[in-house]
């Protein structure tokens, strides 16, 4: 937990590949209502992964139940092969964007600059370095120019951009980000894009819940394909198939969704990405 | 000016500190969007300070704040086990827990004899400001003389020091109860435990609650809370400066209050004073007023920009087509 571990530990130049996230029989019920049962996955240990399912499929609770945001049943969580508790400053977590309440008075650089708390600690206020590490953060995600906006009037795009630069500026090795791509424009679909494969490219592990089937096999090189239970898992060439999805989805998945991806997939499968 | 600083100062003192401490710990609510849980911990806390005032026989802070405290905890108790037992939604439950509360306030004030000392409904509804009189003070002299200093009504003295403690915590705690306020998952994420901070943050409210009974009363004490923070929040989109106005405002709310309420009437040639508490609500309703129609986001905009809410609705998914 000391301040020197996380920059150490980043990219480990050698073999021993400890997953980035390992659960192992994780079980979560709300109102005595299952959301997750029983799942078990290990994610590699730096890249993309898609967790991909049904609405109502426990995606996002997954993420919250490895947080510790939720109470978890039962099961066990492991981040770099340590319990979360010991692990919290290697994890950034961005929530949904609807999760908060974007006119509350802050700029973009008070919310990018949460991102340094834990290196700032309790009680101090923020130094003038750690400010600009957040503002180095929001010209990551191109918000340089936004920087003293308050935040109720960005755009969805610019509020996602902010929420991206806050989980940059934690410097984490694992991020778990929960719909990253839900309501942005295109424009910043490209930029988070962008800013997801450079974090793989350092070696860290992004796993992101992802709604859209079409895009899947385009961004992520592995997936988790959740409804409840884990279905299935593994890289995205080889798990990422019709007949997988069609027990995700089980009857939910229309008949055009299910020819989009599986040509998709296919596509992904012989040439990486194929863009229309 | 005698006569001023035997009957006026005090309680202009004494309306100001309390609509400070409870302007300020307004924000912490009306920024977490649960400003009616002011409204709800002030009905609920009446009972602790029957309790605390009629076993202590004082009305000095320690005994008052301790069992208001206890009845805030009793209530959250008592929230959590209705809702156990009935599955009535959480509305209905708080609903039926402080209004229930509040009752058991009103009859502990008849059964214990408070109300013959100092303690009656009447003080519930308005406060009791008029019982806070310095009738040491000779001249303008007693300002500067200790002896004159230390009859002055200990009331005011425990106000200013709640008002000095809050104003300490809300700074060593600035950047913890922003964060816990706007975004609680995050803050937990990275070990920035919220909960203890909006345990916090109850406890303060408690406090202010007590802090403006005697100014305000238990009815009028949500308006202390809610409005300066209303009034800086139609003013501004800063928080830094959400905090600064709803000092100012809430400073304006008491002492202007006070000031329409204790002199009016004699400008006026009315035969009888009015009531403080009233008066402030009615200031602070006049400002918010005022700020909303003439502030920075209103009609009459003297910036001519409009605050843009895009978050209420999600921007629409654009088809996957255009990917």
């Amino acid at each position: 937990m000391n301040d020197a571990a996380p920059a150490a530990m980043r990219s480990p130049p050698g073999p021993p590949q400890v997953p980035a996230l390992a659960v192992r029989h994780l079980s979560v019920a709300y109102h005595e209502q299952p959301v997750l049962w029983d799942v078990s996955w290990e994610s590699p240990s730096s890249g993309l992964a898609a967790i991909v399912g049904p609405n109502g499929a426990g995606k996002s609770t997954l993420l919250k139940a490895v947080l510790g945001l939720v109470p978890r049943l039962s099961g066990e969580v492991r981040v770099f092969g340590r319990p979360i508790a010991e692990a919290r400053r290697r994890v950034g977590y961005l929530p949904q964007r609807a999760s908060v309440d974007w006119d509350f008075p802050a700029t973009a650089l008070q919310v990018a600059a949460m991102g340094r708390y834990p290196r700032v600690g309790w009680f101090r206020p923020l130094p003038r370095a750690e400010r600009e590490r957040a503002r180095a953060a929001l010209a990551e995600v191109g918000m340089a120019d936004f920087a003293d906006r308050q935040i109720g009037q960005l755009s969805g795009g610019q509020q996602q951009r902010v929420f991206l630069a806050r989980a940059l500026a934690l410097e984490a090795d694992l991020y778990l980000m929960d719909e990253p791509f839900a309501g942005v424009d295109a424009a910043t679909e490209r930029a988070i894009v962008e800013v997801l494969q450079r974090l793989a490219a350092e070696g860290r592990m992004v796993i992101a819940v992802h709604h859209d089937l079409a895009t899947a096999p385009q961004y992520f090189g592995h997936v988790l394909l959740l409804n409840v239970r884990a279905i299935a898992a593994g890289p995205m060439a080889t798990t990422f198939t019709p007949e997988n999805l069609a027990r995700t989805y089980g009857g939910r998945l229309s008949l055009l969704e299910q020819a989009v991806a599986a040509a998709r997939a296919g596509g992904a499968r012989v040439a990486g990405p194929a863009g229309p | 000016m005698t006569e001023f600083l035997q009957l006026d100062l005090a309680p202009l003192l004494a309306a100001t500190l309390a609509c400070l401490v409870c302007g300020l710990i307004g924000n912490l609510l009306l920024l977490t969007r649960q400003s009616l849980l002011g409204d709800a911990i002030s009905h609920a806390v009446l009972p602790g300070i029957v309790v605390g005032f009629w076993i202590s026989g004082t009305r000095a802070a320690p005994p008052l704040v301790a069992g208001a405290m206890a009845a805030a905890i009793v209530a959250a108790l008592l929230i959590a086990l209705v809702r156990r037992l009935t599955r009535l939604e959480p509305g209905a439950v708080m609903g039926l827990v402080f209004s229930g509360m509040f009752a058991l306030g009103i009859v502990l004030i008849e059964v214990t004899g408070a109300h013959a000392v100092d303690l009656d409904v009447d003080c519930v509804l308005y406060g009791q400001l008029e019982a806070l009189i310095w009738p040491a003070a000779q001249g303008a002299g007693s300002l500067l003389d200790p002896a004159a200093l230390a009859e002055f009504p200990a009331e005011v003295k425990t106000l200013a020091v709640v008002l000095a403690l809050t104003v300490a915590l809300l700074a060593l705690l600035w950047k913890e109860l922003r964060l816990a306020a706007f975004d609680p998952d995050f803050a937990r994420s990275i070990g920035f435990a919220p909960r203890p901070l909006s345990l916090l943050v109850l406890v303060l409210v408690s406090v202010a609650c007590v802090a403006a009974f005697w100014a305000v009363g238990s009815i009028l004490v949500i308006a202390a809370l809610v409005a300066p923070a209303a009034i800086a929040r139609a003013l501004t989109d800063s928080y830094a400066r959400q905090f600064a106005l709803s000092a100012a405002a809430a400073a304006v709310m008491g002492a202007g209050g006070y000031w329409v309420a204790a002199l009016a009437p004699e400008a006026l040639g009315l035969g009888h004073g009015l009531n403080a508490a009233g008066m402030m609500a009615v200031v602070a309703g006049v400002m918010l007023a005022g700020a909303v129609v003439f502030g920075p986001f209103g009609p009459v905009r003297p910036g001519g920009q409009r605050r843009r809410r895009a978050a209420a609705a999600p921007v629409p998914r654009l088809p996957a087509a255009a990917g």
